[in-house]
């Protein structure tokens, strides 16, 4: 009953945020100059077409009345047409989702194993030249943002060392059998390890770009709540017991100083899904944030409402999974 | 040869300091012996068991003297072999049972984990005498304490699973380490009876560290008191307390509260007597260098 409630609770607070973020990028896009009609017809076009084709998109309604007409819209499941696709709005996003959270969650594995050694290499060689090291790494994972770091890898890995792809999801050449957009998944399903090899040599750069930035926050704060964690009464105990070092650290001191990491991976990865925007710009990625960057140029404003609601929707529910990972994880929340 | 536990001549420094902060530290403790160690805090009783079971800060080392626990010396030892013999023959009761149970953990696991990992049993066993020693510390619902997590129990309980937790691997050691200080003066009481029974009953070679010379008359049958890292009285308790041979003892145990005459008991060391121990300290370690 109990858990019932507070699924019912987390269900509507997310429903405010949702519409939140619903009306602030509806009124906010319509307050910025910039006329997506005028970006359709070419220069020169009559008043009249003009009259015309912003009567048929409805943006010769008052702000509120196409709010209104927009959110009845989506509450049937319409949201609208892309103005400079002219397709439907939800189509065209959920299309383009799969490749971005496919980017995104290969991004945080990333970061988690690399932060995740990097901190227990820290922790384990504490008061050492590694620790030293570990922090020196971790300053500059920090200090470079994921799009310097886009460049930096396009350097390295793309122009001095060819080994992977810049640009694009997949070759170009290859057939695709895919029938969902989560071509990585879907290749390992259908054991076409070449496809997914593919899929990989282009996914490493942008992943990586976004991973680093990750991997040094998640490895700075694990190494600090760790070595906190080192020093507490039942660490010691457990060494008492004649447990090895690496045994004390994994099992004793890992499970109770993973979990303001946790919390901390859970906003960043956030930021992480806003940082694909720019990253899949530059290595040409079909996702998502591509198509949000051609959206705004374009002035497509049912497309960008479209796109922040969906990105809105995906926050939320990686807050929530983050809140039930951390109550699973803390006995002392369970029962609370 | 006859001791369980040597401890000779042990000395220790702090790193970046030229001074010792054990000073040649000598005692020795025998099978189902109870030995106190007392001093004010900062005196480095704490230390010593730390030192025996392996568990120093990084700051400190020991730079000589040797430990021998049933006849082999754990400095001479490879860690590893040194973590596993001290975690199958010796267990520490730690100060804080509020801070010293793993908060993620069930109990049951916390007790039994050591008996499988480290001495091999198999889980059901360790389960057994999980249940056994709960119940030898007068738990009266071991299931129930078995499945609840260290934030459910209160602090005299959760004194309790450690005892438990400490005899549960049947040690020739155990270092209680201030057992009692962390908890109300009621259950004060019964932790120490407690600890008393079980050691009595598994005949253990105990070091009892403490600053409360009431609980050593209750405890303890020898005992050490340590100034600024140093062993300035052996003395066995009765003998201590019909009249300790130091002046600094005989004014810390002046200092200890009486239920008859509460205000004269509660006078502050004499500064006489305090610079007379620091400057015998400070002889030592002068004879020490010398030596050295």
């Amino acid at each position: 009953m109990k858990l019932l409630r507070a699924i019912l609770v987390r269900l509507a607070t997310m429903s405010v945020t949702l519409i939140g973020a619903a009306v602030v990028v509806f009124f906010v896009i319509r307050v910025v100059p910039g006329n997506p009609i005028a970006m359709m017809l070419p220069p020169g076009a009559s008043e009249e077409d003009v009259a015309r084709l912003t009567a048929h998109y409805g943006l010769d309604k008052t702000i509120f009345q196409q709010f209104g007409i927009w959110l009845s819209g989506v509450f049937q499941g319409d949201f609208g047409t892309s103005i400079s696709l002219r397709q439907p709005v939800m189509p065209l996003v959920l299309g383009r989702l799969p490749a971005t959270l496919e980017l995104a969650i290969f991004a945080l594995v990333i970061a988690v194993v690399i932060g995740g050694a990097l901190a227990l290499t820290g922790v384990r060689h504490r008061e050492t030249r590694t620790e030293t090291a570990v922090d020196v790494a971790n300053g500059v994972g920090l200090s470079i943002p994921d799009f310097l770091w886009a460049l930096i890898l396009i350097v390295l890995f793309g122009v001095l060392m060819p080994i992977f792809h810049i640009s694009g999801r997949i070759s170009p050449s290859l057939e695709l059998p895919f029938v969902t957009q989560f071509y990585v998944f879907e290749s390992l399903f259908r054991l076409r390890f070449d496809l997914w090899w593919d899929l990989l040599k282009h996914m490493f750069m942008p992943a990586l770009a976004l991973a680093i930035p990750l991997a040094a926050i998640i490895s700075q704060l694990l190494k600090q709540s760790l070595k906190e964690t080192m020093h507490l009464d039942y660490v010691t105990l457990s060494r008492t017991m004649g447990y090895s070092e690496n045994h004390v650290i994994l099992s004793e001191a890992l499970p109770n100083a993973v979990l303001p990491t946790l919390t901390l991976i859970g906003v960043q990865f956030t930021f992480l899904i806003g940082g694909t925007v720019i990253i899949e710009r530059l290595f040409s990625y079909e996702g998502l944030g591509n198509m949000a960057i051609d959206a705004v140029i374009n002035r497509d404003l049912p497309l960008i409402q479209g796109i922040v609601i969906v990105f809105a929707l995906l926050f939320t529910i990686i807050n929530l999974v983050v809140d039930m990972t951390y109550a699973l994880l803390n006995p002392r929340l369970r029962h609370a | 040869m006859s001791a369980f536990l040597t401890v000779n001549s042990l000395s220790a420094v702090l790193h970046g300091f030229d001074q010792r902060v054990l000073r040649s530290v000598s005692f020795s403790i025998d099978t189902g012996e109870v030995l106190g160690l007392v001093g004010e805090s900062g005196a480095g009783k704490s230390m010593i068991g730390k030192a025996i079971l392996g568990i120093l800060p990084s700051a400190i080392s020991i730079i000589e003297g040797e430990i021998l626990l049933n006849g082999e010396d754990l400095q001479k030892m490879r860690p590893a072999d040194r973590r596993r013999l001290v975690g199958a023959t010796a267990a520490l009761i730690p100060q804080d049972p509020l801070t010293a149970l793993n908060p993620s953990r069930r109990i049951e696991p916390q007790i039994t984990n050591r008996l499988v990992d480290i001495l091999g049993w198999s889980k059901s066993d360790a389960r057994v005498r999980a249940m056994e020693l709960l119940n030898e510390v007068h738990i009266d619902s071991p299931e129930r304490v078995m499945g609840s997590y260290p934030h459910e129990l209160s602090g005299g309980m959760r004194q309790r699973v450690l005892i438990a937790s400490a005899f549960a691997a049947n040690p020739k050691l155990v270092i209680a380490d201030e057992p009692t200080t962390a908890l109300d003066v009621t259950v004060q009481k019964q932790i120490l009876r407690l600890i008393r029974e079980l050691q009595a009953r598994h005949a253990t070679a105990m070091v009892f560290v403490t600053h409360d010379l009431g609980v050593v008359s209750k405890v303890c049958q020898r005992l050490s008191v340590l100034y600024g890292g140093k062993i300035i009285e052996n003395s066995r308790v009765p003998d201590f307390f019909k009249g300790p041979r130091h002046a600094y003892s005989r004014a810390l145990l002046a200092a200890t509260p009486k239920y008859t005459d509460p205000d004269a008991s509660l006078l502050p060391v004499d500064d006489a007597v305090i610079e007379a121990v620091a400057a015998e300290v400070l002889a030592a370690d002068k004879e020490w260098r010398h030596g050295a």
